[in-house]
């Protein structure tokens, strides 16, 4: 059973915030193919091209997460000097789109990568340490690019490489939160931090199937840490397992006695229109959590539509050095618990 | 009736290669270098004139003769220059072929920008 009274450090993986804890504000920017989607209505600024204005795809993916930092402080209504810390990410060498973008704001910044796990990765690290008192109010953020993703994992773009059907199509956008003490927004109460999770998959073009388990394995620690169930939640979303990956985590959870099947759907599932034949198995890249989190699920949470949500975002950690020197795909997803209504 | 032969041919030559990508999952890079390889041996067996012979541009439209043509400038300047004519013959044939691919990208990527 669930405790009433939870401790800060529940387990080795899971947190409790025992502060009120808030994401007092969200923003989400993103591309042409993903403002024609069935969650436009729910996105702060569609780009109508892919090159945001810019010279460069990566120049792009700099606008677009600048663009959501800044639509994220003009809805909250502060500057950038009311911010104590920045914990962003990207899918880029460097974490260059990071970089870049925080060195035009006056906030200090924690830089992460988790691969398409940085949306949650940022966001239960900026909760800690807010719920700690080492930051007043931090943002958490990511993006992705199509093209720079492809650039950065698989082939250019401009090769023109043929993908099979269980590749997936990474989501040009940015997503950026705003976590606080106090005031209106989504309580977040928990999060809990994956372990590595490799099963052997080498192609890097079925990310779903590599990365099922280690949601799976993160999704068992949470509901075995906090005493809670599936049915303890509305609504519980995978990062972007796509259609490779959707069913195969619901028999991995179903064998350890958990039934998914009512609450549960994946990020990667829901970007795109289901007919849209270009993404093939469905949405990928930090940005696929980060836009459904940041626009869907925190407008359905404030609106008291979905009361409590779990968001596990999942990542496969290859370089493509590592997956040219035959190494399989590393895998690893986290977990936040957002609540609304409390 | 040539067509029919030059289209069969030409379409087989590309399904091993589809099967080269999807069955034994080899990168596109691997999948060009073993073709052109693979023209390359069927040459040197003596097999791939036999096969133009037969499907025309069937057989020197895919990859592989890029590979045949390898080896038959590379034969050629051998016989004349011994061993170094290896080295200076091989992109004879298939120099006007190089040369055109690098020319019609360059012209390209001045024209066109990626759309992603």
């Amino acid at each position: 059973m669930e405790s009433q009274n939870p401790s800060a450090r529940v387990s080795r993986q899971t947190w409790y915030f025992d502060q009120d804890v808030r994401l007092l504000s969200s923003a989400v920017v993103v591309g042409p193919k993903e403002g024609k989607g069935p969650l436009a209505n729910y996105f702060d600024k569609i780009h109508s091209d892919l090159y945001a204005g810019q010279q460069t795809w990566e120049d792009a993916e700099k606008q677009l997460m600048a663009d959501a930092i800044q639509i994220l402080l003009k809805k909250a209504g502060i500057a950038d000097k009311d911010v104590d810390v920045i914990l962003a990410g990207d899918l880029l060498n460097q974490n260059i789109t990071t970089n870049f973008t925080a060195e035009q704001l006056e906030i200090p910044l924690m830089g992460m990568y988790g691969a398409c796990s940085t949306s949650m990765l940022t966001l239960a690290t900026a909760a800690s340490l807010v719920n700690a008192g080492y930051a007043t109010r931090a943002i958490a953020a990511c993006s992705s690019h199509n093209a720079t993703a492809e650039r950065q994992y698989r082939y250019p773009t401009e090769y023109g490489g043929q993908k099979p059907p269980t590749a997936q199509w990474t989501v040009t956008g940015a997503g950026a939160g705003l976590v606080g003490i106090g005031g209106s927004g989504p309580r977040i109460t928990y999060a809990t931090i994956g372990k590595v999770v490799d099963m052997g998959v080498k192609d890097p073009f079925d990310m779903g199937s590599a990365m099922a388990p280690a949601a799976a394995s993160t999704l068992q620690t949470h509901f075995a840490d906090t005493g809670r169930s599936p049915d303890s939640y509305d609504l519980i979303v995978t990062g972007d397992l796509a259609s490779v990956g959707y069913p195969i985590l619901k028999e991995l959870m179903l064998a350890q006695g958990y039934d998914m099947d009512k609450v549960y759907n994946d990020c990667g599932l829901m970007v795109y229109p289901p007919d849209e034949a270009d993404v093939l198995a469905g949405a990928s890249g930090c940005a696929s959590s980060a836009v459904v989190t940041y626009g869907y699920i925190v407008d359905q949470l404030n609106k008291g539509l979905l009361k409590k949500v779990l968001v596990c975002a999942t990542g496969a950690l290859l370089s493509p050095v590592s997956y040219q020197q035959g190494h399989s795909i590393p895998c690893i997803a986290h977990a936040v618990a957002l609540e609304g209504g409390i | 009736m040539e067509y029919l032969i030059a289209f069969v041919v030409g379409g087989l030559i590309c399904v091993i290669g589809q099967l080269l990508l999807d069955v034994a999952k080899m990168t596109p890079a691997h999948v060009m270098s073993t073709l052109v390889v693979s023209g390359v041996v069927l040459d040197f067996i003596g097999v791939y004139d036999k096969l133009i012979d037969f499907a025309g541009a069937g057989a020197t439209v895919p990859i592989t003769s890029f590979g045949h043509s390898l080896y038959h400038g590379a034969i050629a300047e051998a016989q004349k220059n011994g061993l170094i004519g290896v080295a200076t013959g091989i992109f004879e044939v298939t120099s006007a072929g190089i040369s055109a691919a690098i020319t019609f990208s360059f012209l390209a990527s001045l024209i066109f920008k990626p759309k992603g």
